[in-house]
């Protein structure tokens, strides 16, 4: 239950926080460049992810034996875990700005006024072009995180699942109020997307150590999937001190 | 060609790396290590697993450290 909720759980806030930063993109370049040159932008990066993601889940469950694609997958989970974690507590501590989508979409739209207007295939080739860097860039994220959770955690489905709600939550606010979703707690969600990513990839990684063993069958952690809150619980608590070891001398140094 | 060769590959360090190289090879040596422990076949399951964790950890916060050192020298 627990491996099940945390696939759902992961995915949906991952890619939650991953179409945020599309949807402003996207936002930027159809209110100020058109919407036609945009959609088609969205719908190119759609289609190419679409071949990236069938490609490489099938290689990986094809030809990967199971304690090699943990190793392989867990280890750019932990690797990308740790990078949000690091990210989101030195936001949290005051040591680096937080994420503002405002600021991010009225860049946008400057460097959409700004840019000449140049067209190929009948197109808006700058909107086309941003759009879809945009959204693939965020969406290969997001693929990521769903093939690893999906193969790992045993359900393709359940990692889907979880991808589409965030989709549907942010896409949904997106149409409704037609502007940037910047009042997403972005660093929270970042913050809670580290601690499982760092969670889940150490967990499969170290699984995956199994594969340099005589039997080439995966490791198992003391406990079995019980091992999961407790590297869950280490993350939060290594997290929650760090930012408190952190914003202390921050703190101090602004009252000073 | 070679840039498009160069641009898929500075594309998938971005990706894949991010802004901090130590934090990818930080968790490649504690996992390196790993390898070497079940390879050798001496230690425990549970034992590789502590120890991994542990060293993970230990990434994790020397690059916490390292960075908020860096913001704060600015």
């Amino acid at each position: 239950m627990a491996h099940e909720l945390g696939v759902i759980g992961a995915t949906l806030l991952a890619s939650g926080v991953e179409f945020v930063e599309a949807l402003t993109i996207v936002l930027a370049m159809g209110t100020t460049r058109g919407w036609r040159s945009t959609w088609a932008g969205v719908g190119a990066a759609l289609a190419a992810l679409t071949v990236v993601t069938a490609l490489a889940g099938y290689a990986l469950e094809r030809w990967l034996p199971e304690a090699l694609l943990q190793l392989a997958v867990g280890t750019l989970l932990l690797i990308f875990g740790l990078q949000w974690l690091r990210k989101a507590i030195l936001r949290s501590a005051g040591l680096k700005a937080l994420h503002d989508e405002d600021a991010t979409f009225r860049a946008e739209v400057e460097a959409a006024r700004a840019a000449g207007e140049e067209r190929r295939l009948g197109l808006d080739w700058f909107a086309f072009v941003v759009s879809f860097k945009g959204v693939f860039l965020e969406g290969l994220e997001i693929v990521f995180i769903v093939i690893s959770f999906g193969l790992n955690g045993g359900s393709i489905a359940l990692a889907v699942v979880g991808a589409a709600l965030g989709g549907v939550l942010v896409l949904g606010a997106g149409l409704a109020l037609h502007r940037p979703l910047a009042r997403v707690p972005e660093n929270t969600i970042k913050f809670a997307v580290g601690l499982l990513l760092s969670t889940f990839g150490t967990f499969w990684a170290v699984e995956g150590l199994g594969w340099f063993g005589p039997s080439e069958a995966s490791l198992h952690w003391p406990g079995g999937d019980a091992a999961l809150p407790v590297l869950l619980g280490l993350w939060a608590l290594l997290a929650w001190a760090a930012v408190r070891l952190l914003a202390a001398p921050a703190r101090t140094s602004e009252t000073a | 060609m070679r840039r498009l060769g160069a641009g898929f590959l500075l594309f998938w360090w971005d990706f894949i790396v991010g802004d901090d190289w130590r934090i990818a090879a930080g968790v490649l040596v504690v996992l390196g290590v790993g390898a070497l422990l079940v390879a050798g076949g001496d230690a425990s399951q549970s034992l590789v697993a502590t120890i991994m964790a542990a060293g993970i950890m230990l990434v994790a916060i020397g690059s916490i450290v390292t960075a908020a050192l860096r913001a704060s020298r600015r």
